[in-house]
């Protein structure tokens, strides 16, 4: 009886096993603009603990199409974005009439930045996201507005800054002032939220690789924010990753900038390091 | 106006009473996670069941088990095994337990609990991730798993 009914499934399966494998991550290699040779696959951090056999990039488990739109800053829709983030740069904003570059010079003074965020802030006594240190600068030198968490005036900026540190590894650090946090992250990374009752450990930790519905799972790792997703043409914040994926467990989500995803920003980047910083990223 | 309120409630309690509707929470279920007793003693329609699998706001099942004969459904998951043939070598009590509270039969798995009202962690108001105002309803209703149940026991091999 189990006999027969495991020699049916496993014809079934093998009928039906290249329609739905479009297998795991596949063997491409990322390099961009003919230059940044990019790391998609890494060795997984000690503290991952065998959770992950290969740390792999998002871009693996994307189409063919998708992932050459990444392969060129021409092609690479999210660039525009970038660009127009460089107008910003050097625009005077607020009471002091300062502009980013007045303080920082050439965004490519950003370079390695990226790869260390989220990072312990020792003056403010907390774990600051790129965006919440950009905010800090504009509120504090140059009296301007702090701009919405994930809205597209940070985002693009946040790209700027990400794709001067392409081809880096991500590096964070999980210990000292930061471990606090990083522990609350990884709480919330294994719990079961909503009525559905998973985690993101349901999804990109037990799953990747297999299709949920019409969707490929990656591990879910961020080196590639902000990413520019073809499903809204436009660029994407972590955070609102967050909160759409949080929000199909069918679960009450945080918001973005809140201190639980700030948590969880930290806690998914570790499981990353070594990744190139891949922002601003294709994705669908 | 509370008081008619009140009195609805107690008439819809009374119309549930008469077709013996369990409760989510008043479910047995068996060592292994089966469920004996039907949750509203009527005959589950299969046709009801094939909708409710393949529909995103009802089970959503597809989206974890591709099943042969929907072959008009496309973009079947594979996060769960394939369901084909499932109702040869599962009971129908076996079954109706798995699409109720699959925790029940395997422990810690990832399919949801589609039957059951409380344990949950920040529970939704279906897909807006806004707060489920009390009281929180099951994913499904008990004529929803007594269909998906009659659904299932028809996957049988040929
Ligand atoms: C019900 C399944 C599911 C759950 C639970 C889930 N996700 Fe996702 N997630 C997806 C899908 C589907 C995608 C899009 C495909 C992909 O990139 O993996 C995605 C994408 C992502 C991405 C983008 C990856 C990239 O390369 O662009 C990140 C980051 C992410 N998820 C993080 C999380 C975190 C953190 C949690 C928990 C708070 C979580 N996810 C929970 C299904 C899920
Ligand atoms: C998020 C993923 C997911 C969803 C949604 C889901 N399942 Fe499952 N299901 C699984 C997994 C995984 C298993 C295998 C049990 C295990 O070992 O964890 C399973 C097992 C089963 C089994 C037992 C298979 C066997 O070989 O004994 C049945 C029957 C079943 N599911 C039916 C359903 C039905 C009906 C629905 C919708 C109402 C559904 N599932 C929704 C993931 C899912």
């Amino acid at each position: 009886m189990k006999t027969r009914t495991m020699t049916v499934a496993a014809a079934l399966f093998a009928l039906s096993a290249p329609a739905l494998t479009a297998g795991g991550a596949d063997d491409d290699n990322l390099t961009i603009n003919g230059n940044i040779e990019m790391t998609t696959k890494a060795e997984p951090a000690a503290h991952l603990d065998g959770a992950l056999p290969e740390v792999i990039s998002g871009w693996h488990f994307r189409s063919d199409e998708t992932q050459e739109l990444e392969m060129d800053d021409f092609d690479n829709p999210g660039m525009i974005f970038v660009d127009q983030a460089r107008e910003a740069w050097n625009t005077a904003e607020g009471s002091e009439g300062k502009s980013c570059a007045d303080c920082h010079n050439e965004p490519e003074s950003m370079a390695g930045v990226r790869t260390v965020y989220p990072k312990w802030n020792e003056e403010a006594g907390e774990v600051r996201t790129i965006q919440m240190q950009m905010n800090d600068c504009r509120e504090n030198r140059m009296g301007a507005e702090p701009w919405k968490y994930d809205a597209s005036a940070a985002i693009n900026m946040e790209a700027l800054i990400s794709s001067v540190s392409r081809g880096m590894p991500m590096d964070v650090a999980t210990d000292g002032p930061a471990q606090e946090t990083w522990e609350q992250g990884k709480e919330i990374y294994y719990t079961r939220y909503g009525k559905l009752e998973l985690a993101c450990a349901s999804c990109h930790e037990l799953n990747y690789g297999n299709y949920i519905r019409a969707d490929h799972l990656s591990q879910g790792h961020t080196n590639g924010f902000p990413t520019y997703r073809l499903k809204n043409a436009k660029l994407n914040g972590q955070h609102s990753r967050f909160k759409g994926c949080v929000r199909d467990t069918r679960a009450e989500t945080f918001s973005p900038g809140s201190p639980e995803f700030v948590a969880l920003e930290l806690y998914v980047a570790s499981r990353g390091n070594g990744l190139s910083v891949e922002g601003p990223s294709v994705r669908n | 106006m509370r008081f008619t309120g009140m009195t609805l409630a107690a008439a819809v309690l009374a119309a549930g009473a008469a077709y013996a509707e369990t409760a989510p929470d008043d479910v047995q279920f068996g060592e292994y996670g089966a469920v004996e007793a039907s949750l509203t003693g009527q005959e589950g329609d299969p046709e009801k069941g094939r909708e409710i699998f393949s529909t995103k706001s009802m089970g959503n099942c597809v989206s974890c088990h591709a099943v042969s004969v929907l072959e008009d459904v496309p973009f079947q998951g594979e996060v769960g095994p394939v369901l084909d043939g499932i109702g040869e070598y599962r009971t129908t009590e076996e079954l109706r337990g798995i699409v109720a509270n699959a925790k029940m039969t395997f422990e810690g798995t990832v399919m949801p609990a589609f039957y059951k009202t409380s344990g949950f962690i920040r529970p939704g108001d279906g897909y807006t991730g806004k707060a489920a105002e009390p009281p929180i309803e099951p994913i499904l209703a008990a004529q929803d798993i007594e269909d998906l149940v009659a659904f299932l026991t028809t996957l049988k091999d040929e």
